[in-house]
């Protein structure tokens, strides 16, 4: 809440120093004032060059190239890591790099393989001999390459893995007596606080800990994403949790377990809310029925956008430094983006946090016991 | 599809397949290797720590009780105190009362003993006197009658004189 509010302040903040800042570049422009012929000369080389250079300059290109998935990892200036394409096509499995489907010039070019494949928007696709989409034949092609955003979360399942298991063997190390030390020490409050501030409240003590493996791993998963994503060079940098196929996957994962785990009468308040006449119960199922799928669903968006929304903001705050094409832009830009990034850094722990807490609590409406006869005295 | 509209809902099945193995990894690793034994000492931890100030609690009230028990003993132990204190110095008082009773019989009675041996002695000796004196008055006496009854007129008078002392009344 405060956050959105926050959002829709920077905007208007930001649009307020845009206008400022092109009447200042405007005043700055007029005035060519110059001592000698020579450095009216190179001053005015230089901005035809910049102007070339970044004329055809597109805000929304550079953006959504940083947000979106990638077959090559770009690491700085012209070296990037081209990461494995694995495709799936009705003429089975095939491999190869994905420095094949650009030229040396990082022109795109087609494949030649099984069929012709060529990146379009980032995503492969097969084309005819005349380099056109064949929609029907693309339709049958199953992407499984490892992508940036696939390496990227295989970097933080092996920091995990690392982080988690040797702070797990501390435990064995040094016995229970001696209070923790190192990793273990950062480890053991977040456990604690998702143990005690999630699971426990939304789905009491009794039942916690069977699901205690699975919010951790759901938090540690998602808050390891928001920090990875916040670091804006290798090993960071993917937008994996700001990705909607990320957040549908966990989403789904939260579905099937509070689904599955569903008792009698989570499904009879859903189908035949009890306490009801029959015909508010005919009209409730249906909204009740939905609430199963939104609840998911939410979860899946609230993500997305959040960490999506955030890495749009502190990329637009940088490319208003290439908008005005001066690098005092920077002044206003930088101080801003850090700003930003702070909020950011808050904004990771906070949308792990609340996605494992709403998850919890969907376990816990799914697996709560229901006293039917205080339930139905309270509705009559 | 409504999807394609924007590139950035459009799920990926690459990602998706990914992050279902990546996922169900982590949670059966982390679950079984790091979860489960962290989670394990944590509630064994606690456990042990509410068990202690259980105990220390325990001890508490136990040391307390042992206090009162101590303090209750030691009052005990002055009340006996004073009453053996008291009861040695009455003790005393009569072994020294009853010392200086005995010595004051034994005083008397070897007084009384001595008393009664000066009287015997002295009765001895006034009787021994007596004796002496009675022998000493006979033998006078006879040596006196001797030379006397020697004298017949004499005698006769003596005897006239004696007479005559004696009163007929």
């Amino acid at each position: 809440m405060y956050l959105n509010r926050f959002k829709s302040l920077l905007v208007v903040s930001l649009s307020l120093v845009a206008i400022l800042f092109s009447t200042a570049v405007m005043a700055n422009e007029n005035p060519v004032v110059a001592d000698t012929n020579h450095a009216v000369a190179t001053a005015e080389a230089a901005v035809s060059h910049e102007a070339k250079k970044e004329g055809d300059f597109n805000v929304t290109e550079t953006i959504l190239e940083h947000i979106k998935d990638d077959h090559s990892w770009h690491l700085w200036g012209h070296t990037s890591i081209h990461l494995p394409v694995i495709l799936y096509t009705s003429k089975g499995l095939e491999f190869f790099s994905s420095e094949k489907f650009v030229d040396e010039h990082h022109e795109p070019v087609v494949y030649h393989g099984n069929f012709d494949y060529k990146l379009i928007e980032g995503k492969t696709k097969i084309v005819d001999a005349n380099g056109n989409i064949d929609a029907a034949a693309s339709k049958q092609l199953w992407d499984f390459s490892i992508t940036k955003n696939v390496a990227s979360l295989f970097i933080s399942v092996i920091i995990l893995l690392l982080v988690l298991l040797s702070a797990a063997n501390a435990y064995k190390r040094t016995g229970i007596k001696s209070a923790p030390k190192g990793v273990q020490s950062l480890m053991e409050p977040i456990v604690l606080f998702v143990r005690d501030e999630v699971a426990i409240p939304n789905i009491g003590a009794k039942k916690a800990g069977k699901y205690m493996p699975f919010l951790l791993t759901i938090f540690f998963l998602i808050l390891t994403n928001n920090f990875l994503g916040l670091i804006p060079f290798f090993p960071g940098g993917a937008n994996v949790s700001g990705n909607i196929a990320f957040t549908m996957t966990l989403a789904v994962c939260v579905f099937i377990v509070v689904n599955l785990n569903a008792n009698k009468s989570y499904w009879e308040h859903i189908f035949w809310m009890p306490g009801m006449h029959w015909s508010m119960k005919l009209f409730l199922a249906p909204i009740e029925l939905i609430g199963v799928f939104t609840k998911p669903i939410s979860l899946m968006i609230r993500l997305f956008a959040n960490i999506t929304a955030g890495h749009i903001l502190v990329l637009s705050l940088i490319c208003l430094i290439f908008i005005f094409k001066t690098v005092f832009a920077s002044a206003i830009a930088v101080p801003f983006a850090v700003f930003i990034g702070m909020i950011e850094l808050l904004v990771a722990f906070l949308q792990a946090f609340i996605f494992t807490m709403l998850a919890a609590m969907y376990i816990g409406m799914a697996t709560e016991e229901h006293h039917h006869e205080s339930h139905e005295a309270a509705h009559h | 599809m409504l999807l394609e509209i924007n590139p950035l809902v459009l799920p990926d099945i690459g990602l998706v397949f990914w992050n279902t193995i990546a996922f169900l990894v982590l949670l059966i690793v982390l679950g079984k290797f790091a979860w489960k034994p962290m989670l394990k000492a944590i509630n064994e931890r606690e456990s042990g720590i509410s068990e202690a100030l259980l105990k220390a609690d325990k001890m508490k009230a136990e040391i307390t009780a042992m206090q009162n028990e101590n303090e209750v003993l030691l009052a005990k132990a002055r009340e006996e105190r004073a009453i053996i204190i008291k009861e040695a110095k009455e003790a005393s008082e009569k072994m020294v009362n009853e010392a200086k009773e005995k010595a004051k019989s034994e005083y008397d009675r070897i007084l009384a003993d001595a008393q009664m041996a000066i009287h015997q002695q002295k009765n001895a000796a006034i009787t021994d006197v007596k004796n002496q004196v009675g022998a000493l008055v006979i033998d006078v006496a006879e040596k006196v009658l001797r030379k006397e009854l020697s004298n017949k007129a004499e005698q006769e008078a003596y005897i006239k004189q004696l007479a005559d002392g004696v009163k007929l009344n």
